[in-house]
């Protein structure tokens, strides 16, 4: 009985990545434990207490807030990877549509003074166009989509900041509150603030990500189009063979997978709950963090809920370790172990099922000794 | 006395999910013998041969080596043991060169640093010794399955393996290759070494086989010296009643014209020269048309060039009266064409899905298996796969929920074969569409085949086996470097001649 529960696809995912989970952990105390041995047990507790810090119940929810509110977009992020993952492409290109996606939600916002929804849906377009252009290289020139995405990444970090530059304050480099210059274009809190103390960065965001997740689940899995893009991830040339149009559904899927990219940086910057810094040197973590969401999730767009969830927690979690004990990027490093170590779930679950091999032999090898004994007892 | 077995295995048992793969099974292997197992598709035998290879742990049974039991957990303890095989379907590195993977996994070096020149050597004073030809040089992914396999058999005797394996060598050789094969292992045995050998062919078995073993169902059911034995008693023994090796048919009644090829020529990948040139060619209503030839004479690139895989460099292809030279696959397979592919795990099956998604591969998208919303219709899609696999015979371990990948492979082949035939086209094009398969399904296919011409659909066929060639086709167009070369009726001609056109010795003018 054990034995079959053990053998559980699902039971096995989860499984692993909690075993990642702890490892990243450990490993992280130990990396401490290097540094300064004195506040390390404090520190990794601090990160996983995230908003617990606090004492107080109204705090704790407010800060509770403001992880959820960073979980939308990398939970968007995660789904924009793991979508791709399914169709047999690597699209570490999200990281750039995330990029494109915070340039139109900002300039639509702060220049154009457009609404929420026509926000949102620009961004999608422009996160879809220019995942598109990944998917053209691959399907017309079979240009590898990990290299032009990651050349693209870094058109659109230099783009965004000259186009962002219009709309910035003239004494910092970051872009305008959209409070003061584009109150229109906020996204609704349909009354959640209250729900968090007053944390009026909780908005709409939080279930739309939560939809999304849960739509991409019914189209890869119910549905003709899912069927299609499935069969071209696991085996393109018997694709090609029964008619999909495998290039179609190539470029397809990588605007999609750029579109939900962008949503999620309107998740993101449509909240004011951050600006963009024009002098930004590099994309936004958001999109490689959304990677090892994907696969610390079991590659399975539910289970990538909880683990976009976890990730934004010990990210925030971070910013609690003691500045005075450690140096100010410790809390950075520290949730990039635990980051780092859940891309290993697959590994795990690798590990995991061969050492249940062996048990099952070796218990095989015994029934059958036992067996040989009882046999020459009764001669 | 002297223990005369070079490989026992005693009494072994293996379970998969749904189905015992192994049922108690045993048997023993002489040194210096060339050992057959028979038994119909999915009766077990890759599976036992991958036990005694280490890829899968029996749940019991004990193997012996030379007389002492010994402990078989993973290839590489089969290897140091001498045991090597030949899998039923490759495993090789695409993107490597021949010699690269005969010496994978064992290269030699120094300090650390290959020693290709010594490998090498090695390599080709075996290719020499054994008649294996082969190019050290040639990229897998370009070379001919009849070099594939000799890349195999080399990478096993570069290993000096004294117990070779060789599940289903033969189903995608040409009967020249296999010719050489057969002679090839009189050799290996004659020098001391060990064979199991299987295969769905009889008249293989019977010419190179000293012993044969069959099973059926994962049950073994008796070994028999292959001398005192008749074909006939061999399928006997294998599926449990007679079988009919020829196909019983009427004489054709041609119809209107289904396929019309004008002047086809597809481009090669492996030459600059074009594979197909100027290929003209008609397929009516109620016949079946066979293109013979050997291997690598094109037939792949103009099976490719009508099916719509690869474009025509020149040409036109008219089906049912519609031009479809440029027309996208999926239009082709609209118009009434189903196509039974070369390569069933390149082409034919997505391995990841379930059987009963790869039933529907030609078909999801009909209102049948997708409602007007884009839903699939699962149930549907699971009764329609159980149809299939009741009325073709298609055995695995959990009916439709069975992972393709998990299948035996004459069970893979059944399951395409099931879906293309099922999809009632105007045209079937069927390329080797028996491969694999035992004597008992290849009745079947055949019947189904002929079935298809007398309801009045086009077949065209594309096989490698004479025989196969000569019993169900109603026309043979041979197939030489790339042209029709003759054009013969299976009732007036002989195998005999049929090779010499095939060869390339004889050849005349076909008027399409
Ligand atoms: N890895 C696996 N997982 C689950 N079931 C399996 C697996 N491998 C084989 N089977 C099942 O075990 C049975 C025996 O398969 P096996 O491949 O040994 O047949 P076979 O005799 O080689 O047939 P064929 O002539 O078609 O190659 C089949 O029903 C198959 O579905
Ligand atoms: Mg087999």
């Amino acid at each position: 009985m054990t034995k079959k529960i053990l053998r559980n696809e699902a039971f096995q995912s989860l499984f692993a990545s909690l075993i990642c989970i702890v490892l990243g952990v450990l490993i992280g105390y130990i990396v401490l434990l290097f540094i300064n041995p004195t506040g390390a047990g404090e520190a990794i507790m601090e990160v996983l207490k995230n908003f617990l810090h606090y004492s107080k119940t109204n705090l704790q929810i407010k800060n509770f807030g403001n992880t959820l509110v960073k979980t939308a977009p990398l939970l968007m992020c995660s789904l924009s990877i793991l979508f791709a993952y399914k169709v047999g492409l690597f699209n570490i290109g999200a990281a750039g549509q995330y990029c494109v996606g915070i340039c139109a939600s900002i300039y639509c916002a702060v220049a154009l003074g457009l609404g929420w929804l026509p926000c949102l849906i620009i961004a999608a377009v422009c996160g879809a166009l220019y995942g598109a252009i990944v998917g053209l290289l691959k399907s017309y020139c079979n240009v590898n989509e990990v290299i032009s995405g990651i050349m693209l990444n870094w058109i659109a970090l230099y783009t965004t900041n000259m186009i962002l530059n219009t709309v910035k304050e003239s004494t910092s480099p970051y872009t305008f509150h959209l409070n003061t210059h584009g109150e229109q274009a906020m996204l609704p809190g349909l009354g959640m603030d209250k729900i968090f103390a007053g944390n009026q960065y909780v908005t709409l965001a939080l279930p739309l990500a939560v939809l999304t997740a849960v739509l991409i689940y019914v189209v890869l899995e119910k549905t003709k189009f899912g069927y299609e893009l499935k069969a071209t991830g696991y085996n393109k040339n018997a694709a090609k063979y029964c008619g999909m149009a495998e290039k179609r559904n190539i470029i397809v899927t990588l605007m999609i997978s750029g579109a939900i990219a962008a949503l999620g940086a309107s998740f993101m910057y449509l909240t004011d709950y951050e600006q963009w810094s024009c002098t930004s040197s590099a994309v936004p973590a958001m999109g490689f963090n959304g990677i090892a969401a994907a696969f610390l999730g079991g590659l399975n767009p539910i289970g990538t809920i909880f683990s976009s969830y976890f990730i934004q927690h010990i990210t925030n979690g971070g910013a609690y370790v003691d500045k005075t004990v450690y140096c100010s990027q410790i809390s950075d490093l520290i949730s990039a172990i635990i980051i780092y170590l859940c891309g290993f779930v697959f590994f795990i679950k690798y590990t995991m099922n061969n050492i249940l091999d062996k048990q099952e032999e070796k218990q095989a090898l015994k029934a059958k000794e036992a067996a040989e004994t009882q046999e020459g007892g009764d001669k | 006395m002297e223990n005369q077995y070079a490989i026992e295995m005693l009494h072994i048992t293996k379970k998969f999910p749904g189905i015992i793969a192994n049922d108690d099974v045993t048997i023993q292997l002489k040194k210096g013998e060339i050992h057959a197992l028979l038994g119909e598709n999915g009766a077990g035998k890759s599976t036992l041969m991958s036990v005694l290879f280490g890829l899968y742990q029996a749940e019991e049974g004990i193997i012996k080596k030379d007389g002492k039991e010994v402990q078989i957990k993973d290839p590489n303890d089969a290897n140091a043991l001498g045991i090597g095989m030949v899998h039923q379907h490759f495993k090789l590195v695409e993107c490597f060169t021949v010699l690269d993977n005969i010496i994978m996994g064992v290269e030699p070096n120094k300090f650390g640093f290959l020693q290709k020149k010594e490998a090498r050597e090695k390599v080709l004073e075996l290719s020499e010794k054994y008649g294996l030809h082969i190019d050290p040089d040639a990229y897998i992914e370009d070379i001919t399955v009849g070099m594939q396999q000799r890349t195999e058999i080399l990478k096993m005797l570069y290993r000096e393996n004294e117990i070779l394996i060789f599940d289903e060598p033969t189903a995608v050789l040409t009967p020249q290759e296999i010719e050489e094969l057969m002679q090839i292992m009189k050799n290996l045995a004659k020098e001391g070494k060990s064979i199991l050998f299987i295969s769905h062919k009889l008249n293989e078995i019977k010419a190179v086989a000293d012993r044969c073993s069959v099973l059926r169902k994962g049950k073994y059911i008796g070994t028999v010296d292959t001398k005192d034995t008749t074909i006939e008693e061999l399928s006997a023994m294998m599926v449990g009643h007679n079988v009919n090796l020829h196909v019983q048919k009427e004489e054709s009644t041609p119809g209107e014209v289904i396929l019309d090829i004008e002047n086809m020529t597809v481009a090669s990948k492996m030459h600059k020269n074009n594979a197909v040139k100027n290929v003209s060619l008609k397929v009516h209503r109620g016949e079946v048309v066979c293109i013979a030839g050997i291997d690598g004479n094109g037939q792949t690139e103009f099976v490719y060039g009508l099916t719509g895989l690869e474009p025509l460099v020149n040409g036109k292809i008219t089906l049912c009266g519609e031009d479809i030279t440029k027309a996208p696959i999926r239009k082709r397979l609209l118009s009434g064409m189903s196509h039974i592919p070369e390569d069933r795990h390149k082409h034919g099956l997505v391995l990841d899905y379930p059987l009963d998604y790869n039933c529907v591969l030609q078909r999801y998208f009909e209102p049948e298996f997708t409602d007007k919303f884009g839903f699939l219709r699962k149930a549907n899609i699971r009764k329609y796969a159980e149809k299939l696999i009741e009325q073709y015979d298609v055995r695995s371990g959990q009916g439709p929920i069975t992972m393709a990948r998990s299948m035996s492979g004459g069970n893979q082949q059944k399951a395409i074969v099931a879906r293309e035939i099922d999809k009632n086209p105007e045209l079937l094009i069927a390329v080797q569409p028996t491969r694999g398969l035992d004597v008992g399904a290849i009745e079947y296919i055949h019947k189904q085949i002929v079935a298809q011409r007398d309801a009045g659909k086009a077949v065209l066929l594309v096989s490698l086996e004479l025989e196969e060639v000569m019993d169900v086709s109603d026309r043979i167009l041979v197939m030489y470097e790339g042209e029709i070369v003759g054009e013969l009726n299976p009732k007036t001609t002989t195998e005999d001649e049929l090779g010499l056109y095939m060869a390339g010795a004889k050849r005349d003018e076909v008027k399409a």
